[in-house]
């Protein structure tokens, strides 16, 4: 077998690029990271004719070589670097068949790179519907390159591609533009000065902020000549740069492409009028919100109900079936429990993701960028803080780094630091089990009262992140220049297979990811609910029978209360204890304090770790939620989980600064400590004020 | 006139663009001088402003906007 032939996906967003790596890998497709830095990796594996295999990346969407974030930095970086493992042997170049002239500058500046280079023109399927009509053998002859006109939507034109790969040898690396043009004399003497040098690839060394061989950089540096442009200089360089490309790509496609007009139709227009009105924008916003909440509730009960009383019987089954002694113990109650935890969460993350790329893919959410930044603006954020707090609903780590297209320092520093206040994914289940226990079913104009209060939840969550930018704003004095520069795609019928691919993969990130930290926890805290020091765990048995001996228990009561003697001695009920005088303001018991304590590593932890605390024990076949509406209130009496209680602990877990990897990605997006710690700080006094002052009032 | 004075539903032709105030992001998509720009939609207040630049459909800020030296059909 030969060598895997390295291919590198590079394009403008929104033209479709993700839909070739998918029509290309389908399934063998893996998402990482590159190394040190939070940039996802997406790569792939692509079978061709003749048994011959292709290693795919689908680089970050980009609309030059001149990188503006760190994104950005990771396409020129790879192609930079001819010696990386990555370096590839062939680059498509993915344009929209809408935008060709736009999409060719890129294109341009790849070949200048002397990188063997296929053109694929995407979305055919248009071509029709808006008059366009290209001459293809010019294209590829004036740009020196073949050309694959294909359709993702419609299926067309991959086996194009997958040939055009295989025979990537026969491509011709000749550039498209000649670099001296942007400034003769400097380029002559960057010539003398590096004679086995390529220039374009010189000049992108120089006017980028690339990490790229650092070595390499310094011997550069070392030599005269390199930089005897200032900054200003250099920009209007790279300004002349553009336009020259421009004049090449017109000129090109002058012969190239003709458009009727008379033919071309736009749905764009009309949409357009409706979705980004003043009036009607908003309240059609308003309204796809609202829908995916009642959505998220209402679909995902079932199935929830269903997992939940799954492994709840399932538990039961492994302590029937195995022989009795600690392994058994530690499966059912600690391991299956805890797994419980993770899985049971799935339909909901599920549903966001759904929903969530629907938005992305269908054009909708710049729609929303466009309607809510002069509002956002008001509070010291940005249109584009939009997508990250809402896809914080999600999770804040993808949210914090989708901050990075905001093009203002402040305004990017803001919407990280303020993110982690929206309603995240793994703040749901705590919702959900409250809201199950405290709020009463019913429903008003058709939406549940439940559903209701999780929208509330979810404005809280939006309203703490709003208003703490707008005090951030007013503190913080940063005066950055801003840029806001965004695009407004096409409307597209969300693709299929995209959106399931969006929704398996951060599921999949989900389970396995968050998963493992329950479960870990899980399993740490069944030891530590298990057993205990001295006599008082030890000798419980005796200590019960003792102390209820007139009192004429049957069997069960008095293993009831054994367990629950146990529990309470146990390490995890001494550090609940211990904790117990901090948290009873705010109406909860040790084993929230425990379930409170975990959830500092991640959120989600919470349910489980009740699940686990709550079954040590207990030999009955029961659901987490019927045990947590079992519990009673050590002092008052009463249910535990009462109205004022669960409202408190929502409000606490709304507020809560109470996720390690959030803080660890906030470090790495904010390059210091002083950031996250300062989330971590104020975020959780205040949670504990505001739960303090609920509970208190509402008693 | 500038960028910012366009009316909904106006077209023009870029003449200038004030090379330090405009990124150049901006540039690459197309907001160069010869370039046809009309203003498709806006937002309360006129701002942002939803623009068709040479077939390209952005969003910039006013702000941005009054860098960009326009010319229209009636001047």
């Amino acid at each position: 077998m030969s060598k895997q032939i390295n291919v590198a996906l590079i394009g403008n967003p929104n033209t479709g690029k993700t839909s070739v790596f998918n029509a290309l890998t389908g399934l063998n497709q893996k998402v990482g990271n590159y190394p040190g830095i939070t940039v996802e990796k997406k790569e792939g594996i692509c079978k061709l004719p003749r048994g011959v295999k292709a290693h795919i990346i689908d680089l970050p969407g980009t609309y030059s070589l001149n990188a503006s974030s760190l994104d950005e930095n990771v396409v020129i970086e790879l192609l930079l670097n001819r010696n990386g493992k990555d370096y590839p042997d062939v680059a498509i170049v993915v344009s929209d068949v809408e935008n060709l002239k736009r999409n060719l500058l890129l294109f341009t500046q790849i070949k200048d790179l002397e990188i063997p280079t296929i053109l694929v023109i995407n979305m055919s399927d248009r071509m029709a519907y808006k008059g366009i009509s290209l001459d293809i053998p010019h294209l590829e002859k004036e740009l020196k390159t073949k050309i694959a006109l294909i359709s993702t939507r419609k299926n067309k034109g991959i086996d194009q591609v997958k040939e055009l790969i295989i025979k990537h040898k026969e491509l011709s690396i000749e550039p498209c533009l000649n670099a001296s043009l942007i400034d003769t004399s400097y380029f002559d003497n960057l010539r003398q000065a590096f004679p086995n040098q390529l220039l374009y690839k010189l000049w992108l060394v120089i006017t980028q902020d690339v990490n790229f061989g650092k070595t390499d950089r310094k011997n550069y540096e070392a030599v005269e000549d390199f930089k005897t442009k200032s900054k200003t200089d250099l920009k209007r360089l790279q300004q002349k740069e553009t336009i020259k490309r421009y004049q090449f790509i017109n000129e090109t496609l002058k012969k190239g492409q003709t458009i009727d007009l008379k033919t071309a139709k736009d749905l764009r227009i009309k949409l357009d009028r409706i979705l980004t009105h003043k009036v009607w924008g908003y309240l059609i916003f308003a309204a796809i919100l609202l829908l995916i909440f009642q959505a998220i509730y209402d679909w995902s009960s079932v199935p929830m109900d269903f997992i939940d009383s799954s492994f709840a019987a399932l538990s039961e089954w492994v302590k029937e079936t195995l022989p009795e002694g600690a392994f058994t113990n530690l499966l059912a109650e600690g391991i299956i429990s805890g797994l419980g935890g993770i899985v049971i969460f799935i339909p909901q993350i599920a549903f966001l993701f759904l929903f969530i790329s629907i938005l992305e893919e269908s054009g909708y959410m710049s729609r929303v960028v466009f309607l809510m930044d002069r509002i956002m603006r008001r509070f010291g954020l940005s249109g584009k803080s939009v997508v990250p707090l809402i896809s914080g609903t999600a999770c804040a780590i993808p949210a914090i780094m989708a901050t990075r297209n905001i093009e203002s320092w402040k305004e990017r520093l803001i919407t990280i630091l303020v993110t982690p206040f929206t309603t995240c994914s793994a703040r749901l289940p705590v919702y959900l089990i409250i809201i199950a226990l405290v709020i009463p079913e019913g429903r008003v104009l058709g939406l549940s009262y439940q559903a209701l209060t999780l929208m509330l939840l979810y404005l809280i969550g939006f309203g703490a992140a709003v208003g703490s930018a707008w005090i951030l704003n007013k503190i913080m004095g940063l005066k950055t220049k801003s840029f806001f520069v965004v695009e407004m795609p096409n409307y597209k019928l969300p693709l299929f297979k995209n959106v399931a691919l969006t929704v398996l993969e951060k599921t999949k990130a989900f389970v396995f990811g968050a998963g493992k930290i329950i479960l870990a926890i899980s399993i740490v805290l069944w030891f530590l609910a298990s057993y205990g020091p001295g006599d008082n765990f030890n000798n419980a048995e005796s200590i019960i029978t003792e102390q209820y001996a007139s009192d004429n228990l049957n069997t069960s009561e008095l293993e009831q209360k054994i367990a629950s003697h146990k529990l309470e001695h146990s390490f995890i009920g001494i550090a609940g204890h211990a904790i117990e005088p901090a948290i009873r303001p705010l109406g909860y018991d040790w084993k929230i304090g425990v379930a409170i304590v975990s959830s500092f590593a991640a959120r989600e932890v919470f349910v489980g770790t009740l699940a686990t605390i709550y079954s040590v024990g207990s030999d009955e076949e029961e659901t987490i939620k019927n045990r947590m509406a079992g519990e009673v209130n050590p002092i008052l009496g009463g249910p535990l989980f009462n109205f004022a209680s669960g409202i408190s602990l929502m409000l606490f877990y709304a507020f809560a600064m109470q996720c390690m990897s959030t803080l660890a990605v906030v470090k790495r997006e904010t390059n210091s400590w002083k950031w996250p710690i300062y989330q971590l700080v104020i975020m959780s006094a205040f949670a504990y004020i505001i739960a303090l002052v609920a509970y208190q009032v509402l008693i | 006139m500038t960028l910012a004075e366009l009316k909904r539903g106006q077209q023009g032709i870029i003449t200038d663009v004030s090379s330090i105030h405009i990124p150049l992001k901006l540039l690459e998509m197309g907001c160069l001088p010869g370039n046809m720009v009309e203003l498709v939609q806006v937002a309360p207040f006129a701002d942002p402003m939803y623009l068709n630049i040479n077939g390209t459909h952005l969003a910039i800020r006013k702000e941005t906007a009054i860098h960009i030296i326009i010319e229209t059909a009636h001047e």
